[in-house]
């Protein structure tokens, strides 16, 4: 494996452990949010302790996410040094952005949550633990607004001055439908992990009859944000098809595994066996109709299918590699305003002649075969996005029956009644970590091979460092990371065996006793 | 705007920002230094630790803006700094990986082992940073070795070892002490005794050491090469490193100090402060302790950038292609965009971090913890 391959397996590995801990932080913020403003509300004290349980186990959660997210801040610049050269004057100010409205918001009340009990009133606390699941939502939007231009990279420009790209239109990069649509998927995804995970322990409690009125009442905020939560996923990423089908249709095209462009409106394989070396998908269940709807919103536009957009990538290639050399003469005659005329014709096809340079570096002189090989190096991964998409989906629609029921069932008040219920609830556990993982190769792995999308191929974006301490660095991660894995799950085990009581070190108000201290 | 004056508000908000790491985080670091050898005992421990529970996290942020904000303004520094410097980054991420576990867990369980393992990562995770962002400013001193090909691709011939040379081991001490001395007046501050007063032992030391070395530092720097740019400067340019000729300078470090005497109020800057705060402890004035230990790290750090200038990463191996406050900038539009979240947020920031600190106020004392076990580290 080169520097290439190595920095990706490491950032997949970084990137993968952080989102262990983020969604459930996204959604656990907010529970103690609500739960909060219920004690707040009512002075029952065993609304206070239920933020303070679930706080500790917040905590435990929280400081794994902040430990693997020092990396993540540092890693473009150590793994993929030219990346952030050629999109830092865009891509860097989102991240510094998230660093001043998000982070220290979330960081400083995060502490004020935890040691504050005493110091302060009702109201100041509840306004700090709102403040930390504000923090982290904005959070959230800015890594999307960051991560939605490397898929769709909008108000932005190549300058041939400084090599690079650069902003021109800020309003457009913070408004990317594709960035808006992620923001909702990610945050609705992030509220059913942290309602799942407050499901299934309550669950746990319910099925052993334990700390019961906690879990009840835990049960029952779980199933309504968890409800709105997983519609709102299912419905934003829905969304993100359509803004996807717009912007990204060779992603879209590989997700359904569709070869040939069909005639409008195009229907959905719901499931089959995706065959790259036929390209073609065998033994196919279709929705009619359904794909052109999701993609198009239309019943008469078509979804275009990867063959023939490959054959628009050879079309962008030829067209870049005009570019390519009009920039390559530029470098030596800086004003030579014919050239830049030239390139500026061909610019937007930039980045599909840098596709060659994995093949041969003289780019300008790459034969018809090699052109096709850069065309065919667009298509990603196609039965890994086909069978991603689909679990992920399939969860998603799991989460509305599960809410759904667990909805009715704390309506009816029957908690306790259905243990089949619970021992759902309690196996659930670990599907929205499955979903929330697999989102992130759909988007991501589903880019390949573009870092950002038909503008820097990832292969040219890395550091000039060597494989050895990538490898290095990637081990270490890994050792590292994975152990404090099995400590994070060891302690959260083991405090959510020792129920409130002992994870709080006193006794849980009764419920009887309903007045505030 | 003029883009000129931009790159020079942003050439003093990097150093606004290194300072807020320096004093904000810096405090932290130093009290995790010291964490082994002001504290024997769990409890006493346990007090030095929750000295910057509440806060720490807050103060973290400073460290992930930095990197932030140089990314947005700065991208060919980020790139090259970070890439370049690679094993030290990591050794860096791997040791501030250990802090936020290592609060939040070590309280978590009660077997002794466990609870010293988490001590040792904490004073790993203040002792490493502190000292590797030390070596890491002392190189730019000493130059490090990377160009650019007409891509702007760069490429470099640095590796751990090349880092670890005798000026900029020299710098590494010189943070490290400053950050000791920083944690002491913490301590002296915010700890009640025993424990207070082992700190106000350590102090005068710290401060000892840090005038020492720091005087040191900057004998040697006259004896450094450094660079001048001698081609014109272009300060509206484009952000290429490529267009420039600099020539190397014996002492050449020390120009802008002999150009402006106004400058060396930065290294006194410094010295005052270890001075005031060695003062202050010993009269048991602790605020104005922490206050003037502060200062240390900002005269620091001033006096490293106003001697580099226009200077930002210099490198030894092909100094034309050193990156500068001219030709190492984000765009126009880009420094104008960031320049105004600046000013919306860094003041909300500060308001609601005094709001923390003020809610927090008071000495950690062993009654403090114990009263409320389980929501203290």
């Amino acid at each position: 494996m080169d520097v290439v391959d190595l920095s990706r397996l490491q950032f997949a590995v970084t990137a993968l452990y952080h989102f262990l801990f983020v969604p459930l932080t996204l959604g656990l913020a907010v529970l103690l949010g609500i739960m909060e403003t219920v004690y707040v509300a009512t002075g029952r004290a065993i609304w206070r302790d239920l933020v303070k349980f679930w706080g500790v186990l917040f905590g435990i959660n929280f400081a794994m996410g902040v430990a693997t997210g020092i990396t993540m801040e540092f890693q473009f610049g150590t793994n993929w040094a030219y990346y952030s050269h050629y999109v830092g004057d865009i891509f860097g100010a989102p991240l510094a952005i998230e660093g001043m409205m998000a982070f220290f918001l979330e960081a400083t009340f995060v502490g004020l949550f935890f040691f504050g009990w005493n110091r302060m009133g009702k109201y100041a606390h509840l306004f700090c633990t709102w403040m930390v699941a504000l923090g982290t939502n904005l959070s959230a939007i800015w890594i999307l607004i960051a991560n939605g231009w490397m898929q769709y990279p909008v108000g932005s420009t190549f300058n041939a001055e400084t090599m690079r790209m650069e902003v021109t239109n800020f309003a457009d990069v913070v408004f990317n439908p594709v960035a808006q649509a992620k923001f909702v998927h990610t945050i609705s995804a992030g509220y059913v992990t942290g309602s799942i995970f407050v499901l299934a322990v309550s669950a746990y409690y319910l099925l052993r009859r334990r700390h019961v009125e906690l879990a009840k009442r835990s049960l029952t905020v779980a199933a309504c944000f968890g409800l709105i939560a997983s519609l709102g996923a299912v419905v934003m990423g829905d969304e993100s098809g359509y803004s996807m089908g717009k912007h990204q249709k060779m992603k879209v095209a590989a997700i359904e595994a569709e070869w040939d462009t069909q005639k409008a409106p195009a229907s959905f394989t719901l499931i089959g066996l995706p065959s790259v070396k036929d390209r073609a998908t065998h033994y196919k269940i279709e929705i009619p109709y359904m794909l052109g709807i999701i993609a198009t919103r239309s019943l008469d536009q078509q979804v275009t299918g990867i063959n023939d957009l490959e054959q628009q990538a050879k079309l962008r290639i030829k067209s870049g590699m005009i570019a390519y050399q009009a920039l390559e003469k530029l470098k030596a005659d800086r004003g030579n305003t014919a050239l830049k005329a030239t390139l500026d014709a061909h610019v937007a096809d930039l980045g599909y002649a840098l596709l060659l340079k994995r093949i041969r570096p003289d780019v300008a002189n790459a034969t018809p075969a090699e052109i096709a090989a850069a065309a065919a190096s667009t298509i990603p991964n196609v039965p890994v996005l086909f069978w991603a998409f689909r679990i992920m989906v399939g969860l998603g629609f799991f989460f509305i029956l599960l809410f759904g029921f667990s909805y009715w069932v704390t309506l009816n008040k029957q908690h306790e009644s259905y243990r089949w219920y619970l021992w759902v609830a309690l196996f659930s556990l670990p599907l929205p970590w499955i979903s929330s993982e697999l989102g992130w190769t759909v988007a991501e792995y589903g880019r390949q091979p573009w870092v950002i999308e038909g503008v820097l191929p990832t292969a040219l974006g890395a550091s000039s460092t060597t494989a050895g301490n990538v490898l290095f660095s990637l081990i270490g991660f890994f050792l590292f990371y994975s152990t404090l894995l099995v400590a994070d799950l060891y302690l959260l085990a083991k405090y959510i065996r020792l129920g409130p009581e002992g994870a709080l070190g006193h006794r849980v108000a009764a419920p009887a006793q309903l007045a505030a201290e | 705007m003029d883009y000129e004056i931009l790159r020079l508000i942003w050439w003093a908000l990097l150093g606004v920002l290194l300072i807020g790491i320096a004093v904000m985080d810096g405090f932290d670091y130093g009290t995790a230094i010291l964490l082994p050898f002001v504290a024997k005992k769990d409890i006493e421990r346990r007090i030095v630790i929750n000295t910057v529970g509440p806060v720490w996290e807050g103060n973290q942020v400073w460290l992930i803006l930095g990197a932030g904000a140089i990314f947005a303004a700065w991208p060919a520094i980020y790139a090259a700094a970070f890439s370049g410097f690679y094993l030290a980054m990591f050794l860096v991420l791997a040791s501030l990986i250990f802090r936020p576990v290592g609060f939040k867990f070590r309280g978590k369980l009660a077997d002794p082992r466990w609870r010293s393992f988490w001590d040792w990562a904490l004073f790993v995770g203040g002792l490493v940073p502190a000292l590797i962002f030390g070596v890491a400013f002392g190189n730019l001193f000493v130059g490090v070795p990377f160009g650019f090909d007409t891509d702007l691709r760069l490429h470099e011939d640095i590796t751990l070892l090349s880092l670890l040379n005798p000026f900029a081991l020299l710098a590494g001490l010189i943070s490290v002490a400053m950050i000791v001395l920083h944690g002491a007046t913490w301590l002296a501050l915010k700890a009640d005794d025993p424990i207070k007063s082992r700190a106000k032992k350590i102090l005068p030391f710290a401060a000892l050491a840090f005038f020492v070395l720091f005087t040191v530092g900057g004998w040697w720097v006259g004896r450094l090469d450094g660079l001048r740019i001698v081609s014109d400067v272009a300060a509206n340019g484009p952000s290429n490193p490529l267009f420039k000729t600099v020539a190397r300078i014996p002492g050449g470090w020390l120009q802008n100090y002999a150009q402006h005497p106004a400058f060396w109020l930065a290294p006194l800057l410094a010295y005052l402060g270890a001075a005031v705060a060695t003062w202050a402890a010993a009269k048991g004035k602790a605020l104005l302790g922490w206050i003037a230990s502060a200062l240390v790290p900002a005269g620091v750090i001033a006096t490293a950038g106003l001697s580099l200038f226009p200077f930002m990463m210099p490198s030894s191996s092909n100094p034309d292609m050193s990156l500068t406050v001219w030709d190492a900038s984000s765009s126009k539009l880009t420094l104008e965009i960031m320049l105004v979240c600046v000013i919306i947020f860094l003041p909300l920031i500060l308001i609601y971090t005094s709001w923390a600190y003020k809610i927090m106020r008071g000495e950690v004392t062993e009654s403090s913890i114990t009263s409320d076990s389980n929501s203290n580290y």
